[in-house]
């Protein structure tokens, strides 16, 4: 009890403290030349280790370090466990001089909007999240992938696969963002095999539902009984869960975010058909070196499958199983490339587009 | 319809989510029994389910459930000295504690795995299956690719049952819940008896934990118990603080949380099936049990009486 009164009053003195600085220093002077470019980094829920949305941002942060090594200094966080302090530790990075600041998932969005109103020296990286009325000159700029883009390509990849013809999507939060990788897998799948049975569901209704592998590994399981063999998430860490059930029922899982064949375990590798690629780690890295180089720009950045910032993994691990229709999806993304595929990104969208294949 | 609400699958299901709850809530009747509130359950499996994950990582699964166990018990033992020794109200500590276990567990995660929320993967104990129950097709979901700690945990029931109706131990224990005056006049010493109903009842918290990081999903995440810990003790509640009562109110929940996370999509909209579990809950919590009967000292410190 003492030990928590210690740490409570502690806390408390380091508010203050960090309020005091904030009024002494707090515009920060755009650093030139000599001084590293400082570069903060806020994660979503789920947080790094979710070998997937987060730890790809991560990986974009570690290869800028890597690669510009002194010009810059790197700092990341993750919030609370609620994720109910994602402003307080943007704010904190802003008030000690931050140059640019990512936000890693759209849950950033009001946080970012309101802070670069209040720290116009500091430039904001905003991942998955929209703010409209952007500009080249806003100290904001807004990294969007076409889920929908890749996911398509991963659910015409699943419905090739499908022995049963009978495939799956579990989401995590039911949210729009989320609804654009079912859409876009759905239409894939349809495209490919009208006659397919696809299941959907959802973890849940908010941010803890990217976080909650016990309710993921109980959906991916209800899904193989019912005679999925294929199943494609979106569900942040909670996708573990469906590794787990893909090996317990000898099934086949689609990763997302990263190319997760390379970070389940090693029992869980073979059953790993590919993962759609939403390369945020490109985003966050492209953005510093614009940052470095002084050619940042605010905006709005579209990383889709003609820039490479979305498409479906192939490696050492799955290269055999995907050889057989690397083919076939490779010309159905040239044909998204072209716009002669436009891929719906939600359920409005997808119903016409199915219409659409019937003829 | 029916079929899909009552198929072996679907109880399979139900079962290995009844399970964190069943434990849990087990554990809650020893600490109650002997007249301590154990709000830090929550906490306890938070505990639990990172430190097997960290064990079971490092050593092997039967090592990482010893030190989940473990862990339970420590977060237990604290609670224990604050409210038995320094008679801290119960409440305050546990919700303490329940703070405290969230801060050290990502603490920990952030120093020893370098990640602040989930653990790399772990391997859980051999899952089993009972060749020939698993020939009958309805009841193969049930007897195939279960985890050991399921039949442990029913077990583990029946146990709970004996001690506290037929061993001293157990009589000692429910007197210190029911009349702690009387156990003292009698010799028994009522705050190690508290002590004992709150660290077994840490022990049954970390293991509750430890099913969930390495039994059912193969690694820690920070948030994974999800709220479990309470569930259990209204579970307890619910069955009227028996370890059968407390079976089935589990079984009940872990049904809920089962049907929630299938869709049967076509009576009601999929969002009133996902909130059974709470609804539940709170129609349990708000008194529906009519014949609710705590150990008659629940909830107060006991301080021995000068002269």
């Amino acid at each position: 009890m003492l030990a928590l009164v210690l740490v409570l009053s502690l806390t408390l003195l380091a508010g203050c403290g960090s309020k005091d600085d904030a009024k002494q220093d707090a515009p920060a002077p755009a650093p030139t030349g000599e001084e590293p470019l400082k570069i903060g980094l806020v994660f979503d829920v789920g947080g790094r280790g979710d070998l997937s949305f987060n730890d790809m941002a991560y990986a974009g942060l570690e290869r800028a370090k890597l690669e510009y090594g002194d010009k810059i200094e790197i700092e990341y966080l993750e919030p609370a466990g609620s994720g109910d302090n994602r402003e307080e530790l943007m704010r904190l990075l802003a008030q000690q001089g931050y140059d640019l600041i990512f936000g890693v998932g759209f849950m950033f969005t009001e946080h970012i909007d309101k802070l670069s109103k209040e720290f116009p020296d500091v430039k904001f990286g905003l991942i998955d999240g929209y703010i409209p009325d952007l500009t080249a000159d806003s100290n904001v700029v807004s990294l969007l992938f076409t889920e929908h883009e890749g996911s398509f390509l991963v659910g015409a990849a699943a419905a090739l696969k499908s022995e049963n013809n009978s495939i799956g999507f579990i989401g995590g939060m039911q949210i729009p963002l989320i609804q654009k990788f079912e859409a876009g897998y759905m239409a894939g799948a349809y495209y490919v095999n009208p006659d397919i049975k696809i299941q959907s569901d959802y973890i849940g209704t908010t941010g803890d539902a990217f976080r909650d592998p016990v309710k993921g590994r109980e959906l991916a399981l209800s899904q193989y009984q019912r005679g999925a063999d294929i199943i494609y998430h979106a569900a942040g860490a909670s996708g573990t869960g469906l590794f787990e059930a893909a090996v317990q029922t000898g099934n086949l899982a689609i990763g997302v975010d990263a190319d997760q064949s390379l970070t389940v375990s090693e029992a869980q590798r073979s059953h790993v058909l590919t993962s759609m690629m939403k390369r945020v780690d490109v985003a966050v890295y492209n953005t510093i070196v614009d940052l470095v180089e002084g050619n940042f720009e605010g905006g709005y950045h579209m990383f889709g499958l003609a820039e490479e910032g979305v498409g479906y993994a192939v490696n050492d691990f799955n290269r055999e199983m995907m050889a057989d229709i690397v083919d076939e999806l490779e010309v159905i993304k040239g044909k998204i490339i072209d716009g002669e595929i436009v891929v719906p990104v939600d359920m409005e969208d997808l119903a016409e587009f199915k219409a659409s294949l019937g003829n | 319809m029916l079929n899909e609400l009552f198929s072996p699958d679907m109880m399979a299901s139900a079962i290995r989510l009844t399970i964190p709850i069943l434990l849990a809530a087990l554990g809650a009747i020893y600490s109650e029994r002997s007249g301590v509130v154990n709000i830090g359950l929550e906490g306890m499996m938070v505990v639990g389910a990172f430190w097997a994950a960290w064990g079971s990582f490092n050593y092997g699964p039967v090592v990482g459930i010893l030190f989940g166990i473990t862990a339970g018990m420590v977060l237990a033992s604290i609670h224990a000295l604050v409210t038995v020794t320094f008679k801290v109200n119960q409440i305050v500590s546990g919700v303490a504690l329940n703070v405290l276990a969230a801060g050290i567990s990502r603490f920990s995660s952030l120093s020893i795995f370098g990640m602040a929320t989930t653990s790399p993967h772990v391997s859980g104990l051999p899952k089993m299956t009972i060749k020939p129950l698993a020939e009958i097709s309805w009841l193969k979901p049930l007897v195939t690719e279960f985890s050991i700690l399921i039949p442990i945990s029913f077990i583990l029931v029946g146990v709970t049952v004996w001690v506290l109706k037929y061993t001293t131990f157990g009589l000692r224990l429910r007197a210190a819940g029911e009349n702690p005056e009387a156990a003292d006049t009698l010799g028994i010493n009522v705050f190690k008896m508290r002590y004992a109903g709150i660290i077994i009842s840490g022990a049954f918290a970390g293991l509750a934990g430890a099913y969930l990081s390495i039994e059912h999903t193969g690694m820690y995440v920070e948030g994974m118990t999800q709220g479990k810990g309470y569930i259990a003790l209204a579970a307890m509640i619910f069955g009227n603080w028996s370890a059968i009562g407390a079976m089935f109110a589990a079984l009940l929940f872990g049904f809920a949380e089962a049907i929630s996370l299938r869709r049967i999509t076509t009576l009601v909209p999929y969002q009133f099936i996902k909130i059974i579990p709470y609804l539940l809950t709170i129609i349990v919590v708000s008194g529906f049990v009519k014949k609710s009967d705590p150990p008659a000292k629940v909830g107060t410190n006991y301080e021995r009486g000068e002269g």
